[in-house]
């Protein structure tokens, strides 16, 4: 049913662009996390998702199959995020030590 | 609200009767969209109509065709607070598509070919509120605007008048569409200015 | 246009990286978009490029509106793939269309003697679209970096290439590619980026040494 290359198909952005609504729920830069396609199963950084937008909201999609991975829509008083398109989310976080280390300490 | 940003006032809005609260005029005819433009021919073509107990009604293209159209003038009004006077549309009224459906729904949720839905209240679709469209000021609807037809729902935001329409599932509960689940009002009225859930 | 901002607290950034500026009328009407930081900081400056558009309405009162000393509202830096790390080992290619010059401009100013060598290759128009063009001109004439200018409707006189879209043999050159393969970075237009990105990969370059950035639809 879809014709690929009709005009207009193109996205215009990337998830680089998504970087600043999502600095506003993450600690961490998530443009550079690995997502999981739930649709095909492959795996890309965020940033490099075509992203369709800014208004109403963006919309990350696949660059696979294009199926929507994440979409991020910032209301005047909140920020709606759907990552219902991605199995798991990947994001490179500082180096902890691993665990059995013996300084979790039990909380009583 | 955050700081004023001394001198802007962003394009005029307003300023027009008939521009509902936040809106500006705009002579184009901005194109947003959520995803890659679709391409349906009019052989594939096919528009449903599915209601609570399970019960389909399909037109054709050409069955579109060989129903009784209208042309209508209409303002339409973007949540993103552009709004176009005076647009001329083609189309079949809903209430030509409905008038055979038996039904005891309150709420439709309209869907695209590409994946995107919107909500609405059936009484929204009918007594001439609401067309499938399928030309524009006096041409086909070009693909970037929706063709081969889409939802023309005018009192409602423009979000509500899908691109691409292919069905239409009648329910007795409501459930939301592509940008009503992320935070855009379930209605969507813009002279309450209705543009997120809980304004 | 270049627009310099001093931001109390500014945590720093890395080239490549961009900032939201966003404004809000007396109404609570907001608008927001992305610019690329166009320099390294200096103390709490910020410097932005920000390319007007035709009927812009935040670029256009970024250029008329906003006066010395007024505040925005910024959100940044954001953005961690499209980054040149100061010390990142390998040589670095970069490829620009349009206003997509603007975060690789940032990286080329963030070189120092120790710094692996540069090339840029930049698309415009023609000549009157190339920004940053005297600094850009020193650059290649004096501290080693390769600047190589594409024309595609219009080249000045006595430019060897003819005018045209961006090919293969814009991309390739003495001494790249080979043993240390650069790292690319592709900002521009959607189309552009796509169509630069398709020829570094068929001149051999690895797909996970190719960073892009889309800065919008394709003019038309």
């Amino acid at each position: 049913m879809t014709i690929p290359g009709h005009p207009g198909a193109e996205a215009a952005y990337d998830g680089n662009l998504m970087a600043g609504p999502l600095s506003e729920l993450f600690a961490l830069d998530v443009t550079v996390a690995v997502v999981r396609c739930r649709g095909c199963g492959s795996s890309t950084e965020v940033a490099t998702l075509r992203v369709y937008g800014p208004d109403p909201g963006l919309v990350g999609r696949c660059p696979g199959c294009d199926d929507v991975l994440l979409r991020v829509v910032r209301t005047p008083d909140a920020v709606w995020l759907d990552l219902g398109g991605v199995t798991s989310l990947r994001v490179p976080a500082p180096r902890v030590a691993p665990a059995g280390d013996g300084d979790e300490s039990a909380r009583t | 609200m955050d700081f004023v940003t001394r001198g802007f006032q962003g394009r005029p809005r307003g300023r027009d009767e008939r521009l509902p609260p936040g809106q500006y005029l705009t002579g184009d005819f901005p194109v947003l969209s959520a995803g890659p433009t679709p391409g349906v021919d009019h052989d594939e073509w096919e528009l449903w109509v599915a209601t609570e107990d399970g019960t389909r009604h399909t037109w054709s293209w050409q069955e579109l065709m060989a129903l009784p159209a209208e042309t209508v003038t209409v303002d339409i009004h973007c949540v993103t607070s552009w709004s176009k006077l005076d647009t001329e549309w083609r189309g079949v009224s809903l209430d030509t598509l409905l008038a055979d459906v038996e039904t005891a729904a309150d709420f439709a949720l309209v869907h695209s070919y590409g994946g995107y839905t919107t909500n609405l209240p059936l009484e929204d679709l009918l007594d001439g509120q609401a067309w499938v469209a399928y030309a524009y000021d006096g041409d086909d609807l070009r693909p970037e605007h929706g063709g081969p037809a889409r939802l023309l729902v005018p009192h409602l935001y423009f979000w509500k008048s899908a691109k691409w329409v292919r069905g239409i599932e009648l329910m007795l509960e409501d459930s939301p569409g592509f940008w009503e689940q992320l935070g855009y009002h379930d209605y969507g009225d813009p002279w309450r200015e209705q543009r997120y859930q809980g304004d | 246009m270049t627009l310099v901002l001093d931001v109390d607290g500014w945590p720093g950034h890395l080239p490549g990286q961009h900032v939201d500026v966003r404004l809000t009328a007396p109404d609570g009407y907001t608008a927001t978009r992305s610019y690329s930081v166009s320099a390294p900081e200096r103390a709490n400056r910020v410097e932005l490029t920000v390319q007007r558009v035709p009927d812009g309405e935040v670029s256009g009162f970024l250029a008329d509106g906003l006066a010395v000393g007024d505040a925005v509202r910024l959100r940044g830096p954001v953005g961690g793939w499209f980054v040149w790390r100061p010390g990142q080992p390998g040589p670095v290619l970069l490829v620009a269309g349009g206003s997509g010059v603007v975060p690789v401009m940032a990286m080329l100013r963030a070189r120092d003697v120790g710094s692996p060598p540069f090339r840029l290759v930049y698309s415009v128009r023609d000549p009157d679209d190339v920004i940053y063009r005297d600094e850009l001109a020193a650059i290649a004439a004096t501290d080693g970096a390769d600047v190589h200018l594409v024309h595609t409707r219009r080249a000045p006189d006595g430019d060897a290439r003819p005018t045209g879209r961006l090919r293969e043999t814009d991309l390739v050159a003495a001494g790249w590619g080979g043993d240390d393969p650069p790292t690319c970075y592709v900002c521009g237009p959607t189309g552009f980026v796509e169509s630069a990105a398709d020829l570094l990969v068929g001149l051999g370059h690895a797909a996970d040494r190719i960073r892009t950035e889309r800065f919008g639809p394709s003019g038309p």
